[in-house]
């Protein structure tokens, strides 16, 4: 469901008129400038949010990030185009109506917090719903409930100057959530604050919204803030969105040069996870014998295998050495099973996997929650992926909230038809000192080859 | 330009507008008097009603509750030399003139503010007629006050407040403007009403600048005792006055003394009202 839709709107300081109908003609800021004297605050602004959904407005400062989050609720009148609130359209309410927009349907978190000084914790938290005209006990108790929410029981009876910077944006974030609105519009939430608070903030913020669902327009101008915290994000130029996706999207294929000059230092490592770069993972089920195991292994020509149950729940791996000795005393998959494998799970940032795929003998298998297992991690894709190519990436061209899979969505949605997981040679066990070799062998080949590396994984293939 | 541009009869235009107000507003002036009258009066009777060591003490606990033991013990000691100079009735009526001047400037003048911060429109007209308030000298308005509302104490009132009155405007004006924005902001966020905002947010936050123009007000009107003698208003003016024209100039300088110890007990006081009550409250 579409809980904000926002129609070219336009905003414009100075003398409007003559301006619009430059901007409506594809004029530029500077242009516009020297023509008419209007400065361009947002021009033509098209996107969408969904509802239970975190959209991140991300620009430097004086792109018209903030003048743009403004004309949500209207702090700011837009000078053209529409703002629809569940369906509603905003621009054309009057006082009484957007009044009743700005105390049900909206809240906001400010840059500078914007507490009263004169009050407490409890009835800054109170606010939104005194001015509504609810009794003092229930607004209290709603009160007291918001400070629960964000850990500030206990303080109560203070006043946001004896709190530290943190503890009051928890406090403009508590008034946010006392009345109860479904959206919630932060301005710079967390950029006031200093970089260790900032990130404990980000994972509180992503914590409570797993809870609560609410809709968020996160403003920043912080990139890895957004890329943390947002399902999707706008780009901001001189008061245009300059493109709209998933935090992979824009990274992987930046609209244009600004944005891929924007995001280039970006560690990608930080950002794409297991699941985003794990290979589908060939596996033989326990209640097949040694016979079909080594079938499988030799026609995929790789050394060792994961062994499921029915349920694809993972129980160990076996070589193909252990194998060949287990037909030769007739036993079942069982008796060789190696259970100690390494396991993670499918929305670990690569950044925290590197040590587990380095070190470990066999590829590092993904697993959800159930222990059921979704694929493998293969070095060479790993490294591909993070010098970015998207061939080595699970549902990038498209990918639409999937992508975000990462963190909220359920993890089985990742798309196993994807092109890249289709090459056919993703298991790929060898002994461990030829592991080590290849893996060598397999990064030249990326790095001279950016475009081909799953042919290339395939031309070193050999089965022991 | 005298040639071609012969001087404006901008004297006799006031001439002729004084008139026809005292005669058109006769009535209107009347009851402004009586009421004027009665409550300087009533002031005046009340506080005499009380027994100076009373009231002595009063004041004292009163500054020690508002401010601290310094201003406590300084209270007590200039009232003390009042009573002993034997200035204590004359101080009583100067205070009664005082305080129902500026009852009457934050009567008018807050509101005047607050609608002035509100409306741009507002703040410039006002703005030039505090300027004139302020710097026509107090004589002009003085003897045209007198047609209106007779020799006394009341002239001498409705003079302090057009001195004195000033201050508060400005300083309501300025405090309602100097709110943070962001908090401005947040406010009208949550779907406040401009009287909720006003009430909760601007009001509590300007306070401080308010007092401030309060207080400036209080010495404005104190300042203006002596003139206000001058039209027959009782009081430490009076006393001053007299020995002034009398030129006893010790005399003269222990009335002044008395004026000077009310100006600093009044002056503490306002100034450390709602001062101490938030701890918390740093902007």
């Amino acid at each position: 469901m579409k809980k904000i839709e926002v129609r070219n709107v336009t905003k414009m300081f100075g003398k409007s008129k003559k301006a619009i109908q430059l901007l409506r003609e594809g004029e530029s800021k500077q242009s516009i400038l020297k023509k008419t004297g209007a400065t361009v605050g947002v021009n033509q602004a098209n996107f969408e949010v969904e509802a239970g959904e975190i959209f991140v407005i991300m620009g430097l400062s004086g792109s018209g990030k903030s003048t743009l989050v403004r004309m949500l609720n209207r702090l700011i009148d837009p000078t053209a185009g529409e703002v629809f609130i569940d369906g509603e359209d905003i621009v054309k309410m009057n006082k009484e109506q957007l009044r009743n927009v700005r105390r049900k349907k909206i809240s906001m978190v400010f840059q500078k917090f914007a507490l009263l000084p004169h009050r407490t914790v409890l009835e800054n938290t109170e606010y939104g719903l005194e001015i509504q005209g609810i009794p003092k006990e229930t607004r209290a108790v709603k009160a007291m409930d918001a400070l629960k929410l964000v850990g500030l029981e206990g303080y109560e009876n203070q006043y946001p100057g004896q709190l530290s910077g943190g503890m009051q944006q928890r406090v403009g974030l508590a008034r946010a959530l006392a009345n109860d609105a479904d959206i919630l519009l932060m301005d710079e939430a967390f950029s006031a604050l200093d970089p260790l608070i900032r990130k404990d903030m980000q994972d509180e913020l992503l914590e409570l919204q797993a809870k609560m669902k609410k809709t968020i327009v996160f403003i920043t101008h912080d990139l890895d803030e957004a890329l943390r915290i947002g399902d999707r994000i706008a780009l901001m130029k001189d008061g245009s969105i300059v493109q709209i996706g998933t935090a992979e999207e824009i990274l992987m294929n930046p609209s244009n040069d600004y944005v891929e000059r924007f995001v280039e230092d970006v560690d990608l490592s930080k950002v794409l996870t297991a699941g985003h770069v794990m290979k589908r993972a060939e596996s033989v089920s326990i209640e097949k014998g040694p016979r079909v195991a080594l079938k499988n292994m030799k026609e995929l020509g790789i050394s060792s295998i994961y062994v499921v149950d029915k349920k694809k729940t993972l129980l160990g791996a076996i070589t193909a050495s252990d194998a060949i000795d287990a037909l030769e005393r007739n036993e079942g998959l069982a008796t060789i099973l190696q259970a100690d494998v390494q396991t993670v799970l499918p929305d670990t940032l690569l950044t925290d996997l590197f040590e587990k795929v380095s070190t470990a003998s066999i590829p590092v298998a993904v697993v959800d929650e159930n222990n059921r297992l979704l694929g493998i991690l293969v070095r060479g894709a790993v490294i591909g992926a993070l010098a970015g190519n998207n061939i080595d990436l699970n549902t990038i061209p498209n990918g639409k909230t999937e992508v975000a899979a990462g963190r909220l969505e359920p993890i089985n949605r990742i798309d196993f038809s994807s092109k890249s997981v289709q090459t056919k040679q993703s298991n790929h066990f060898s002994s461990e000192s030829d592991q080590r070799r290849k893996v060598i062998q397999q990064d030249n080949t990326i790095l001279n080859l950016p475009s081909q590396p799953n042919e290339s994984l395939n031309s070193d293939r050999e089965v022991n | 330009m005298e040639n071609w541009l012969p001087k404006l009869p901008i004297a006799d235009w006031v001439d002729v507008f004084v008139n026809w107000l005292t005669t058109n507003l006769e009535i209107a002036f009347n009851a402004i008097t009586s009421v004027l009258e009665t409550v300087v009066d009533g002031m005046v009777s009340g506080f005499g009603y009380i027994p100076s060591y009373v009231f002595m003490i009063l004041l004292t606990l009163i500054a020690w509750k508002i401010a601290n033991k310094t201003i406590a013990l300084f209270t007590l000691i200039g009232l003390f030399l009042i009573a002993n100079l034997g200035y204590w009735d004359p101080m009583l009526e100067t205070l009664a003139l005082v305080l129902t001047a500026v009852i009457i400037s934050i009567l008018l003048g807050i509101p005047m503010g607050i609608w002035a911060s509100q409306k741009p429109s507002v703040r410039q007209i006002v703005t030039p007629i505090l300027d004139f308030m302020q710097t026509m000298p107090a004589f002009v308005y003085l003897i045209p006050a007198i047609f209106f509302f007779n020799i006394g104490v009341v002239p001498g009132v409705v003079a302090s407040v057009i001195f004195a009155m000033p201050p508060t405007i400005r300083l309501t004006i300025l405090g309602i403007q100097q709110v943070p924005a962001d908090i401005i902001e947040a406010t009208e966020a949550f779907g406040s009403t401009t009287g909720q905002r006003l009430l909760k947010v601007q009001l509590p936050l300007a306070m401080p600048t308010i007092m401030a123009g309060i207080n400036q007000s209080i010495m404005l009107a104190l300042s203006m005792v002596v003139i206000a003698s001058m039209v027959g208003a009782p009081g430490l003016g009076a006393d001053v006055y007299r020995a002034v024209t009398q030129i006893q100039i010790g005399k003269g300088f222990e009335a002044g003394l008395a004026i000077v110890v009310i100006a600093i007990i009044l002056d503490r006081l306002t100034q450390n009202i709602g001062k101490n009550k938030k701890q918390g409250g740093t902007a």
